[in-house]
């Protein structure tokens, strides 16, 4: 179905790990096609403008391939590919007026050319640009932009939205069969930014030529984007059209990250129902019946009803006006749903809910539990997620006992040593508690994402060492970045011996 | 009170760095020879400015070209150092400024050793241009660095994105950006090799003298003409001093006139 000649540029595996062992980039597979407007979007330290650099040549891959039309260019110099950058901050040359900031690239650049020599044979030669040539372009350039006239000023004295401009100019005027573009609305102020988007989206569409654009503003991918790439912690979450992406969120992390949105845990009952917020609602996904799923509903799909019409309710306890519409807040039991409508209900009424079928995604639940691999120490404990806990190790061997030595005694009557050996470590998402006392818990970590999912957050707090991921839910609030002590009560953690016959041979 | 106090203390301070030039700058407009006894105006002493031009050349030559090759290695290396990512760069960084710290004549005498310990000819002029680079590098890396640390970082990728070479980005962009550290650290390099006078004495040729060795020779009356030469350079001493001036007045008016050009634009 899809035309290999059809895409410019084909990332394979693609890995970035830097020199203090931080891995930007983990393996991502992507291509794009000839002449799409493609965004990375994602959170800062997503990975995004990383592999931006790789597909500029700023930055080498560790591992992977970047194909650009069938062909690897891992290795190429940035000056050698046909690509060129807007950058975040324009990166515009200073001692360089207008002019000769937009003819830099032209400058250098060599055409082929035919020529004849004494015999008549012909022949191509490299040849620089004459001055009329380089001149055409430069205008053709600065009319793009609406700079004409701008030519013999200094870079300096132009405002953010004119740099803006002459730096797209500069890349443009090169005639890239790829434009890479990093933030570069991020430092004009919001009129600008929306009026540079739609110019963007215009050049992109008379150009014909490939866009590739990095910004963590979810807006500004769907507003300007053929194809969203969504990214977190170095790895692809969703690749889609804007509508895909906003729509059918293929994670709570999408969901979350692209528009606002409600996220609950809920269970699916079969039979097109599916049951959160403690009531039943109909939908159009199918999942195995009982299974536990995150349900994700746009604050703009919630109807208000009167309130025993609708498929719950419950008391608005916050309302703010947001210019096109209102935001409420509603509480039905513990649970929060945020509605966005143009008609204001006032605080404290009493109102019903109704979700269409269709406007309720399901997604499978990312985590059910905690599973790690560990082992036992000396001491009766068990190390696992770069710390080490109390528990109970009579649970591997059904019946046994510990003895004053801190020997297992077995059903039988056996003694074992269990020090050092490989367990299974298994910690349900209720119960994992942190303490901002670091030395209370196992082990230590920090938070790293924090969602909300109606009446409470589902929480990942990472180690530092192996960046083991503990993943809980809490109703209590915290910071992404507050830094915790991880505590599990002992008789939460489930063990399991690791490999089964090491079991045999031990005994 | 406290308001003539403040002005009677900067009032000393002053006189006291002024007072002996202002004097050595009327004397040289003596006819007589000895200052303190003034015998009527003449300019005899800056004609005879002429038997020391040897002197004033060799003083120049070797603080231009020894300047030019150190701002070369200089500006060089700072972007070496600041280009190299590994542990290496901050290392090399430290060494490099070792030497403004360290007494000069460590460095001519270590020099000295150098060359004795491998039987290099003594005294010979290539040692003196060797020894005032060594002495001058380490103020250019010093005077270019923080230029390379205020360049948008970004500006050396835009050039290769733009099709520059390695080396193309250096000379268009990188270094005109870095153009004014280079030019002061040239400056300070040159003022460094004019006032030399330990390096210089260590190891410049018995028969080579610069400003600064030829004034110490006549001041300590070593030789009949070296003493005879005292006030010639008390002319020398002044036209040195008005030229220092003219500059300073220059580069601290240069400034005021661009900011106002900015303002008017």
């Amino acid at each position: 179905m899809e035309n290999k000649k059809d895409k410019i540029i084909e990332l394979i595996d693609l890995t970035r790990e830097f020199e203090d062992g931080l891995v930007a980039v983990d393996g991502i597979n992507l291509y794009v096609r000839k002449g799409e407007f493609v965004t990375f979007l994602g959170p800062s330290g997503c990975g995004k403008t990383t592999t931006l650099r790789m597909i500029a040549g700023f930055d080498k891959p560790t591992s992977g391939k970047i194909l650009l039309n069938g062909k690897d260019i891992s290795d190429l110099p940035p000056n050698k590919r046909p690509i060129n950058t807007v950058f975040q901050r324009y990166a515009l040359f200073p001692h360089l007026n207008v002019y000769d900031n937009i003819a830099f690239g032209l400058k250098l650049k060599k055409v082929n050319t035919p020529c004849q020599d004494k015999n008549g044979n012909g022949f191509e030669k490299k040849v620089k640009l004459s001055k009329s040539e380089i001149a055409a372009k430069v205008d053709k350039a600065l009319k793009m932009v609406d700079l004409e006239g701008f030519e013999k000023r200094s870079v300096s004295t132009l405002s953010g939205g004119q740099q803006q401009r002459v730096a797209i100019a500069r890349a443009l005027v090169n005639e890239p069969e790829i434009l890479l573009l990093d933030e570069p609305l991020g430092a004009l102020d919001l009129k600008m930014r929306k009026d540079m988007q739609l110019e963007l989206k215009e050049m992109h569409k008379k150009l014909g030529i490939t866009f590739i654009y990095v910004t963590h503003d979810q807006e500004e991918a769907l507003t300007m984007s053929d194809t969203i790439v969504v990214m977190k912690d170095g790895v692809i979450q969703q690749i889609g059209t804007p509508t895909d992406i906003y729509n059918e969120p293929k994670n709570s992390f999408v969901a979350d990250f692209i528009g606002e949105s409600n996220i609950f845990s809920g269970t699916y009952l079969g039979n097109k129902k599916v049951k959160f917020i403690d009531k039943t609602f109909d939908c159009v996904d199918d999942f195995e019946p009982n299974e536990k799923v995150d349900v994700v509903v746009r604050p703009e799909d919630v109807e208000i009803v009167d309130a025993d019409n609708g498929t719950a309710k419950g008391k608005i306890i916050n309302s703010i006006f947001k210019g096109i519409h209102y935001e409420m807040t509603m509480k039905v039991g513990k649970t929060e749903v945020v509605i966005q409508d143009t008609v204001e209900k006032k605080v404290g009424e009493t109102v019903g809910i109704v979700v269409k079928p269709d406007n309720i995604h399901i997604m499978k639940k990312e985590f059910s539990s905690n599973i790690y691999d560990g082992y036992i120490t000396k001491k009766n404990t068990v190390c696992f997620g770069d710390g080490e806990f109390e528990c109970d190790i009579t649970q591997l061997y059904p019946g046994s006992s510990v003895d004053e030595e801190g020997y297992l005694i077995t059903a039988d009557g056996e003694k074992i040593d269990l020090t050092d050996t490989d367990v299974k470590v298994e910690v349900g998402l209720k119960d994992i508690e942190i303490s901002d006392d670091q030395d209370k818990g196992g082990a230590v970590g920090n938070i790293v994402s924090i969602l909300y999912k109606g009446d409470h957050y589902q929480l990942i707090v990472r180690t530092d060492e192996n960046e083991e991921d503990f993943v809980f839910d809490t109703e209590d609030t915290w910071n992404v970045n507050d830094r915790v002590g991880v505590i599990i009560p002992k008789d939460k953690i489930k063990l399991t011996l690791a490999v089964e016959n090491e079991k045999d041979e031990r005994r | 009170m406290k308001k003539f106090l403040s002005f009677l203390y900067i009032a000393l301070i002053l006189a006291f760095i002024y007072i002996p030039i202002i004097i050595l700058v009327v004397y040289s407009f003596n006819k007589g020879k000895t200052i303190g006894i003034w015998e009527g105006f003449s300019l005899k002493w800056y004609e005879k400015l002429t038997d020391i031009k040897n002197v004033l050349f060799n003083t120049i030559t070797l603080a231009v070209v020894s300047s030019l090759i150190a701002t070369v290695l200089g500006t060089l290396g700072a972007i070496g150092i600041f280009y190299n990512k590994k542990k290496t760069g901050k290392f090399i960084k430290g060494l490099s400024q070792i030497p403004i710290v360290n007494s000069e004549v460590v460095t001519a005498c270590a020099l000295v050793l150098l060359f004795i310990i491998f039987r290099l000819p003594h005294r010979h002029i290539v040692w003196l241009y060797i020894g005032h680079i060594i002495l001058t590098t380490p103020f250019v890396v010093l005077s270019v660095m923080p230029k390379l640390k205020q360049m948008d970082g970004s500006l050396y990728e835009a050039a290769l994105d733009l099709g520059a070479t390695p080396t193309q980005a250096l000379f268009k962009v990188v270094l005109p950006e870095i153009m004014p550290g280079v030019f002061s650290g040239f400056m300070l390099a040159i003022t460094l090799s004019l006032d030399d006078y330990i390096v210089t004495a260590t190891l410049s040729p018995l028969d080579f003298d610069t400003v600064s060795t030829a004034v110490y020779k006549a001041i300590a009356l070593t030789t009949e003409t070296a003493s005879q030469r005292v006030p010639t350079y008390r002319a020398l001493t002044t036209i040195i001093f008005l030229l220092t001036v003219a500059i300073v007045v220059i580069i601290n008016v240069k400034p005021n006139k661009r900011r106002k050009a900015n303002e008017n634009r």
